[in-house]
């Protein structure tokens, strides 16, 4: 469905460039989960960028479906990692979900069903009518994730959505996830750097080299479905997933294995 | 809390009051032609503006007053908008822009008067093209300042171009729209007084300078307290309207900082 192909992207020109982008190709299936990981600064934010038509790249191409992506398509919807700076504090939540709507051609009735719609799936029904700021961060995010499916995308990307709330907000917005994702059949690209949250999430991982940026493996993710916090990530195969990922990404910032196992076993992926 | 803030409301009432007590008093038997009796400018302000000269005069100045903020804010807001979205534009209006603003205002009085003559007209252009600058430039500002994000987001949701300027720009510029609107409200009123103590023949600033030149103190002193208190209460009518409508705003920064 999206397919990414020899992508690369350089900022600026002559001596003053930099590359950010090497060399990205990777394809996602039709409803696919499929998790974006790499080291900080790894150029995650421009690939993603380049994959929602905001940043056109300097080689090689993005295409959704057929269609060669060259500014952001219409069946694409796109939740930044700065929640509040993305929703619209102007705007109610009912105004902000509904406002990307307006060029639709719908009724106004059949406008506010698919508002409040969105709205309930990410059970925010009795805050419609309240201003983004006067809900927490982890509510503001649900807010952005709704106005996304309200514009009903076949394709859902999302960049690092979850890194600036607190680490039981954010189970549950994984968990909002993987249920909206399951309920909307929609496909959803999710660009992160915690490890955890990539394998616990994903049918498949593409893994990034540091800038400038390369694929460096693509890993099928078979974990059982429906998933679960606690009982997925006691799973053998979860904890194996997640230290190959962070190997891949540690060899690849030039620190060996010794390095990684010297820190506390619990969590070594601390979150930021 | 309650307590507070009654004393704090008797404060703000209650020290203005204070002083025009105090000087009532000292000025009761004051023997000096120029600080008259202050009762006796209360009485002169009575009978000029309570509702004497309100046709003759208020009407006219506040007729130039609103005609010129309007016509300010209006293309202020409008050029700054095309400017703010336009990096080239700016870049190549800028000179031209920072030259005008620099003109002191009642330099422009001379050219005005031989240009647009003494009517109405001059005085509105006047109070127009000195307080547009405040406006013109916070909208630029404003424009050109909103956040990146936010003018992804309307990328993304393909907003068109009118939607995306009216209802993304225009509101995302609108608190320092409204700090420039502030700044230039003061100043169409300073350029209202200033425009009809030359060549005018009726307004509020036409007739302080008239009085003071027949010796007629009191009503002089009773237009200076006119002007003040209009200024005063446009003030705070402009703080009212702000407050409502950037009352996200407030809410947003306030969420922001805690």
């Amino acid at each position: 469905m999206l397919h990414v192909d020899h992508l690369s992207k350089t900022y600026g020109e002559g001596s003053g460039a930099v590359e950010a982008i090497h060399d990205v190709s990777f394809d996602v299936d039709a409803q696919e989960l499929v998790c974006v990981v790499g080291p900080s600064g790894c150029g995650k934010t421009t690939l993603l960028k380049c994959m929602s038509g905001l940043l056109a790249p300097t080689g090689g191409e993005v295409r959704l479906g057929s269609e060669r992506v060259d500014g952001p398509p219409e069946k694409m919807a796109l939740v930044f990692q700065e929640y509040n700076r993305s929703l619209y504090p102007w705007m109610t939540v009912r105004q902000n979900v509904g406002f990307p709507l307006r060029t639709r051609s719908l009724g106004k009735r059949e406008r506010s069903t698919v508002v409040e719609d969105a709205v309930a799936s990410v059970d925010l029904s009795r805050f419609l009518d309240r201003y983004p700021w006067e809900l927490s961060g982890g509510m503001q995010q649900r807010v952005a994730i709704a106005r996304a499916l309200a514009y009903q995308p076949e394709i859902l990307l999302m960049d690092e959505p979850f890194a600036s709330v607190d680490a039981q907000t954010r189970a549950d917005l994984e968990d909002l996830v993987l249920r909206i994702r399951h309920q909307f059949g929609v496909t959803v690209v999710f660009v992160t750097h915690d490890i955890d949250e990539s394998v616990y999430l994903s049918d498949r991982i593409v893994v990034l080299t540091p800038s400038p940026t390369e694929v460096h493996e693509v890993l099928e993710v078979p974990l059982p479905r429906p998933r679960h916090q606690v009982s997925t990530k006691e799973l053998p195969e979860f904890a194996h997933l997640r230290a190959h990922v962070y190997r891949a990404i540690k060899r690849r910032q030039g620190q060996g294995e010794d390095d990684a196992a010297a820190r506390p076993a619990a969590e070594p992926f601390a979150r930021s | 809390m309650t307590r507070r803030r009654a004393l704090d409301l008797l404060l703000e009432a209650g020290v203005p009051v204070l002083l025009l007590v105090v000087v009532a008093i000292w000025s009761s038997n004051s023997g000096s032609y120029y600080y008259p009796p202050l009762t006796d400018v209360l009485s002169t302000f009575r009978r000029a503006w309570l509702f004497d000269r309100v046709g003759s005069d208020v009407v006219p100045s506040l007729v130039r007053l609103g005609l010129g903020y309007a016509i300010a804010c209006a293309a202020g807001v409008a050029i700054g908008l095309v400017l703010g979205l336009a990096p080239r534009l700016r870049r190549a209006a800028d000179p031209i822009v920072q030259f005008l603003r620099a003109i002191p205002p009642p330099a422009l009085l001379p050219f005005s008067i031989l240009v647009l003559g003494v009517d109405n007209t001059q005085k509105i252009f006047i109070i127009a093209f000195v307080s547009v600058w405040p406006v013109l430039l916070n909208t630029i500002d404003g424009v050109a300042g909103v956040d990146p994000t936010l003018r992804e987001t309307a990328r993304v949701y393909r907003i068109g171009r009118t939607d995306r300027v009216l209802r993304i720009m225009l509101p995302a510029a609108s608190p320092q729209i409204f700090a420039g609107m502030r700044t230039s409200l003061s100043l169409a009123l300073i350029l209202m007084v200033i425009s009809e103590m030359v060549a005018s023949t009726n307004g509020i600033g036409y007739f302080v300078l008239e009085s003071q030149r027949t010796f007629a103190i009191p009503e002089m002193w009773s237009g200076i307290l006119l002007l003040g208190i209009l200024g005063y209460g446009f003030n705070a009518l402009f703080v009212l309207v702000e407050r409502r409508v950037l009352r996200w705003h407030r809410g947003a920064r306030a969420s922001a900082l805690s």
